[in-house]
């Protein structure tokens, strides 16, 4: 396809492929997977192999909650804060049970750096609330021995 | 109560739906096999016909949409909305976990009748089951001969694809969709151009939500009259209803529209938790303005719903009970839009954080009158006038909040 000519890119000024351009989000799934987040290094690959500065990489890279840039732990639980969660006794109830379990705040990693406590918005889970996801594992109809049989697994795993 | 038996959630309960076995030994497949032997306009009429309009939260007549696609143009695509984020919402995420051959049916059939040769699915990136759903029935489809060239004979050709995306709600707007399908950040653009004249690079592009694409199958088997026949005046044929909050048995319903909110609360849904009393419904996701329980024998329409002062949406009911803090629910919901702001249009980017500052001094008891004048004020100049839909969705639920809630906001301000 040759309409290289009517795409620039809006940082770097270069001359972008959209064919290559449309990679973008498969190739940063691609360079998050080994550190869990993307390394400079990781962001200069997949510029280069766009054909695009680090810095268009990094613009759209920010813009989605899932990219990350910085380290996280092995496993990431993402506790869900929407409105039927709440409404089902989830949501700051499910993350504060957690913290209180791995005596980490939201935002945190453990000293180990096997956990991070996150909140996430809905996950689609609403009618089986309260809900929450453990890296891409999703764990529906909460309760506190749901969640400590979660986590005793978690640990168990290392 | 309605008598309905599930058609678009036949299949969700059989042992291994997901399987392309499955859904052949349940007919499926046949819809694709008589389209291909309509013409393309034959099929387009019949969309038009039943008069579905678009399950994804907008309505827009599926079969005018299909219409508004160039005929004449080289080159076209249809990209499939499985973004699903509003909250709320969990019907797309069932069809596509336990029957997505249902939608892939409905996109074969629907790039047959638009002429496009490629086809995109957007799945929002949280959706891991979905994604390894999508790609497994999409390479059984290639392999069974209902995807790739000469589809069953027809000499029509066909690719598909799956495309992650990475946590942005706004990415289910359709042309911020289309902006993350080409590698870019989520940010809505200018309409006009409509997808179907400008979309996927440049090219005419037909989006539609997948519970759309699921009921194409339906149509052309058993007819757009057929259809049309179900509903009500302006909102024909069956809907997912996903319901969920102080309900006993929540979960997705498929019923007729204009079903009364009332038989899905009481009779499907198993009624209110405790046997207590509605304070607030949310009929269409969180989006949609709240109603009281004064408007539970509404027909669950578009047009119906109008007239009730909210909107179908995409037909995600909540149900809150009398002990629901109705200002924590307004502030939760405002944060998730503010969290999800692309942050391109001013009074989105900024008004929101606003209400949300109001809001969260207020939910915390230490608001005072001023913060509800001002969450009314910065409320009002953000509806309707922001770049994208979306403001006006984060609009909606502050002003219908204190519309109907008015007395608790002001009970949060006594102590102050
Ligand atoms: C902020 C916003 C978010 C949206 N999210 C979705 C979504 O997740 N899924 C969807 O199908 N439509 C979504 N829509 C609607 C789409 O823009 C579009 O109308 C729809 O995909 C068209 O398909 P349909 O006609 O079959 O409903 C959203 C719209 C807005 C304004
Ligand atoms: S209304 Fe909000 S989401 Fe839509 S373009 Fe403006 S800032 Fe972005
Ligand atoms: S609100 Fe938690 S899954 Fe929807």
């Amino acid at each position: 396809m040759n309409t290289k000519k009517e795409f620039k890119s809006p940082v770097g000024g270069a001359i972008v492929d959209p064919a290559k351009q449309s990679m973008m989000l498969a190739a940063l799934y691609i360079a998050q997977e080994q550190n869990g987040y993307l390394t400079k290094e990781a962001v200069q690959q997949v510029a280069k192999r766009l054909g695009m500065t680090p810095g268009d990489v990094y613009s759209t890279a920010s813009f989605y909650s899932l990219f990350r840039m910085k380290p996280v732990g092995r496993y990431v639980i993402q506790v869900c804060e929407g409105i039927s969660c709440y409404l089902n006794d989830g949501a700051e109830r499910v993350a504060d049970y957690v913290s209180e379990k791995l005596g980490i705040k939201l935002g945190e990693t453990t000293r180990d750096g096997m956990f991070t406590l996150e909140t996430v918005q809905c996950l689609a889970s609403c009618g089986t609330a309260p809900a929450m996801r453990v890296n891409d594992q999703l764990y529906e109809n909460l309760s506190p021995a749901i969640i400590d049989d979660i986590l005793e697994r978690l640990m168990g795993e290392v | 109560m309605t008598n309905w038996e599930p058609v678009l959630l036949a299949n969700v309960n059989r042992p291994n739906s997901e399987k392309i076995d499955t859904y052949l030994r349940y007919g499926g497949y046949e819809a694709l096999r008589k389209a291909l032997k309509m013409t393309p306009d034959q099929v387009t009429a019949e969309v038009k016909t039943s008069e579905i309009r678009g399950r994804g939260g907008a309505g827009f007549p599926a079969g005018v949409k299909w219409g508004f696609m160039p005929k004449d143009a080289p080159v076209k695509y249809l990209a499939i909305n499985t973004d699903e984020g509003e909250p709320g919402t969990f019907k797309d995420r069932l069809i596509v976990e336990r029957d997505p051959h249902s939608i892939l049916e409905g996109v074969i059939i629907a790039s047959y009748a638009i002429g496009a040769h490629r086809a995109f699915v957007y799945i929002r990136g949280e959706f891991f089951l979905g994604v390894k759903r999508w790609i497994k029935a999409i390479s059984d489809a290639y392999q069974k001969g209902f995807l790739g060239k000469n589809i069953l004979g027809s000499g029509f050709d066909l690719d598909v694809s799956v495309h992650r995306g990475a946590g942005a709600y706004i990415c289910g707007e359709e042309t911020a969709m289309l902006e993350s399908l080409e590698g870019k950040r989520g940010v809505p653009r200018t309409k006009p151009p409509f997808p179907a004249q400008k979309g996927f690079w440049g090219k005419p592009t037909l989006v539609q939500n997948c519970e759309t694409l699921a009921n194409i199958p339906h149509i052309i088997l058993r007819g757009g009259k057929w259809y049309s026949s179900i509903g009500t005046e302006k909102s024909k044929g069956m809907k997912i209803f996903c319901i969920s909050g102080h309900v006993n048995s929540p979960g997705n319903f498929e019923l007729p529209l204009g079903t009364p909110l009332k038989e899905i609360i009481y009779e499907h849904a198993g009624g209110v938790r405790k046997g207590r009393d509605i304070k607030a419904i949310i009929p269409g996701g969180s989006s949609t303005p709240f109603l009281t329980a004064e408007k539970i024998n509404t027909p669950m329409g578009f047009e119906t719903l109008q007239a009730a002062g909210s909107a179908l949406g995409t037909g995600a009911i909540i149900v809150m009970d009398e002990t629901t803090d109705m200002v924590e629910v307004v502030r939760r919901i405002t944060r998730f839009y503010v969290h999800e702001s692309c942050g391109y249009c001013f009074p989105c980017r900024i008004g929101g954080q606003r209400m949300l500052s109001s809001l969260e001094r207020l939910a915390g008891g230490k608001g005072s009158k001023q913060d509800i004048e001002d969450l009314e004020y910065v409320a009002k100049g953000i509806y309707g006038r922001t770049f994208c839909p979306m403001g006006t969705g984060m609009a909606e639920p502050v002003l219908s909040g204190l519309r109907l809630f008015r007395p608790e906001f002001e009970m949060k301000t006594a102590k102050n």
